[in-house]
């Protein structure tokens, strides 16, 4: 058996995910419509909420950042086979890290507080990766269970820590602000956007270069490919899948950072509304390649900043963006089903 | 602060109360895995039936009808997931996380168009208590079982009808079969994509039951995101009960307890609710990591593609 990791490109067709894409929202159309509201109102307050003026961009960016993040983490661990859908938890615990890192370290100045901020952040986080890799590899637990499990963990962990030891006076569950020199540069003001937004981008390239032109990356994706023939190659398996978790919970950990550097300036309990979950989608609609990507957590992004728009100007209630991601997710992962039933194409 | 304020018969009461959810979800679970479906979508599924049992509930003044149709809205989104998963071999845990997402964001929307709020809905009549009389005339066991909802007692038929469907019936040998290996299954004639769709569906229906409980019996009214996790810790349930109807049962009290637990130490603030809440999936770690015996799920999770 051999081996075919190069791209071929007649095989990189996005027509599937295109169509996805619009069904869900003609889906979230025929909704509105149902339940009385206009879609074509609807629709262009969240499209003018998305992508309306340069506020509303930097809106979406910023709602797109955390996603990228997770999306590559949970990338890079797909590619070397392994299903880690607990990047919810490693970007709880990299935000709780860096967090603690802004509040208490302090007499630094403003370059090395923010990357060592970020760095323990990323620490946290492939330390959270580590534990369910080392169960798989030694022990053979399943890897979504134990990464599914560690994710909760992670959010009751951080809920106690922020609500107890480390609670800043106050009604609100949060810890202190975070030092001055660990806030992360506004790059698009008055927006929230932030700095942490072009770590990602950088993030992306990093793990596209990563995966496709070392030695390293093509390992991972050798040993996700087929884990057999990999071995018979003699590639250590174990040990590649132990990396990709431990960089997967980096970037995640990073990636929790750069939200509590960038736009919260201190941990607030619950501040994420799923940030990891829908890393998982936002990946898979982006083709589990890093351009792909960024182009689907702008998506995201696009339908939380703009939902927030559409709501508040046609009263459509905000869960809708909520619904239409829900359909996007199911459609995509089904390319079989938009090639049987809406191309009409027999043999899959 | 006595110990004894903590243990006593209100704990245990409880403990059955808050089981009952889990033992559902937790057998629907087992249900969907037995023939080769990881259903991470428990908790969408239970959230979505608990909304739709008591819109149904309210707008025809029935509880009898919430119950019905909160377990055809379990169906439904195990229709959709089993089509997707076995038909279409889309991914199951994406499959799974999408309705999960679905169920939380159409219960708030339709909340908030029906009752102007997605916080909660209005109060609705709830599913019926039973009392059964010859209950009371055993001593301990009597007060701790008796007076519980209609649908507690239908959990303990589920559980003992699951045991004997599964390991007594040729039903469920074929299932077994089917998740275990469904190669030799379709060899021997079995239609495997047949019993994963309907298992796949009647696993999701339980689950829906589990949703149905919360919102006609434990509280009477719909809250957005209500099944609070219930979902997850029943598959941890599940695993910690080694894919077994009777251990799913025998988990899903202990996780209830915890839960009763934590209610109880929340109000009394003795202890912070997190590290309680944080304890049944720390166990099932615990469990997966062979520390409390060996867990091996009953199938290998890959869609059955027919040569």
């Amino acid at each position: 058996m051999k081996f075919s990791l190069k791209k071929s490109p007649s095989r990189f067709s996005i027509l599937p995910e295109i169509i996805a894409i619009l069904l869900a929202f003609f889906i979230g159309a025929l909704l509105l419509l149902f339940s009385g509201y206009s879609p074509l109102v609807a629709f262009s307050a969240l499209f003018r909420g998305a992508f309306g003026s340069r506020n509303a961009w930097g809106q979406t960016l910023t709602q797109a950042t955390p996603i990228l993040f997770t999306a590559l983490a949970f990338l890079l661990t797909f590619r070397a086979g392994i299903f880690n859908i607990g990047v919810e938890g490693q970007f709880l615990m990299g935000a709780m890290a860096s967090a603690l890192a802004g509040v208490y370290f302090s007499g630094l100045p403003a370059p090395l507080h923010i990357t060592l901020s970020l760095l323990l952040g990323g620490a946290m986080g492939a330390l959270w990766g580590l534990i369910p890799a080392l169960l798989k590899v030694y022990l053979g637990a399943h890897e979504v269970i134990t990464t599914m499990m560690m994710s909760y963990i992670a959010s009751y962990l951080t809920s106690y820590l922020v609500n107890y030891p480390f609670k800043a006076p106050g009604w609100v569950a949060q810890t202190e602000p975070v030092a001055q020199t660990a806030l992360l540069p506004k790059i698009l003001p008055p927006t929230q956007l932030s700095l942490s937004f072009i770590i990602s981008l950088f993030l992306a390239l990093l793990v596209s270069f990563f995966l496709f032109h070392t030695y390293l990356g093509f390992q991972i994706r050798a040993v996700g490919l087929n884990p057999e023939v990999a071995e018979n190659r003699g590639i250590a398996i174990k040990n590649r899948q132990i990396l990709a978790f431990l960089l997967s919970g980096l970037i995640a950990g990073i990636g929790g950072g750069g939200e509590i550097l960038g736009v919260h300036g201190r941990f607030v309990d619950g501040f994420s509304p799923g940030y990891g979950w829908d890393g998982i989608a936002v990946s898979l609609v982006g083709k589990l390649h890093p351009g792909g990507c960024v182009l689907a957590s702008i998506l995201f992004g696009m339908l939380r900043a703009g939902g927030m728009t559409m709501t508040r100007v046609t009263k459509v209630p905000l869960d809708l963006s909520l619904i239409i991601q829900a359909l996007v997710i199911i459609l995509v992962s089904a390319p079989y089903f938009i090639k049987a039933v809406i191309l009409r194409k027999r043999d899959f | 602060m006595e110990i004894g304020a903590l243990f006593n018969l209100s704990i245990l009461q409880a403990t059955i109360r808050m089981a009952t959810p889990l033992t559902f979800a937790a057998l629907g679970g087992m249900f969907c895995e037995r023939v080769g479906v990881i259903n991470i979508g428990l908790e969408g599924i239970m959230l979505n039936s608990a909304f739709w049992a008591v819109v149904a509930a309210y707008f025809s003044g029935s509880s009898g009808i919430g119950f019905l149709v909160g377990v055809l809205s379990g169906m439904a989104l195990g229709a959709i997931l089993a089509l997707f998963t076995v038909k279409y071999y889309a991914d199951q845990i994406v499959i799974g996380t999408g309705i999960n997402i679905f169920g939380l964001g159409c219960s708030a929307f339709m909340c908030q168009k029906i009752w102007g709020s997605r916080g909660a809905s209005e109060a609705v009549a709830g599913l019926p208590s039973l009392s059964i009389s010859f209950l009371d005339r055993i001593p301990y066991l009597g007060p701790l079982l008796n007076n519980h909802s209609i649908l507690v007692y239908l959990s303990f038929l589920a559980f003992i009808f699951a045991h004997y469907f599964l390991f007594y019936t040729p039903w469920g040998l074929r299932l077994r079969a089917v998740g275990e290996n469904p190669q030799s299954a379709d060899t021997a004639g079995i239609n495997v994509h047949r019993y994963k769709m309907i298992f796949v569906i009647l696993g999701s229906t339980l689950a829906g039951l589990g949703g149905v409980f919360l919102s006609l019996a434990h509280l009477n009214f719909f809250a957005w995101g209500m099944t609070n996790g219930r979902g997850f810790i029943a598959l941890a349930a599940m695993i910690f009960g080694k894919w077994t109807p009777i251990g799913c049962f025998l988990a899903s009290l202990l996780f209830g307890f915890a839960d009763a637990l934590q209610m109880r130490i929340q109000t009394l603030g003795i202890l912070p609710p997190q590290i309680i809440l944080l304890l049944p999936y720390l166990i099932t770690i615990l469990v997966l990591a062979g520390l409390v015996g060996k867990a091996t799920p009953p199938s290998d999770y890959k869609p059955y593609i027919k040569k």
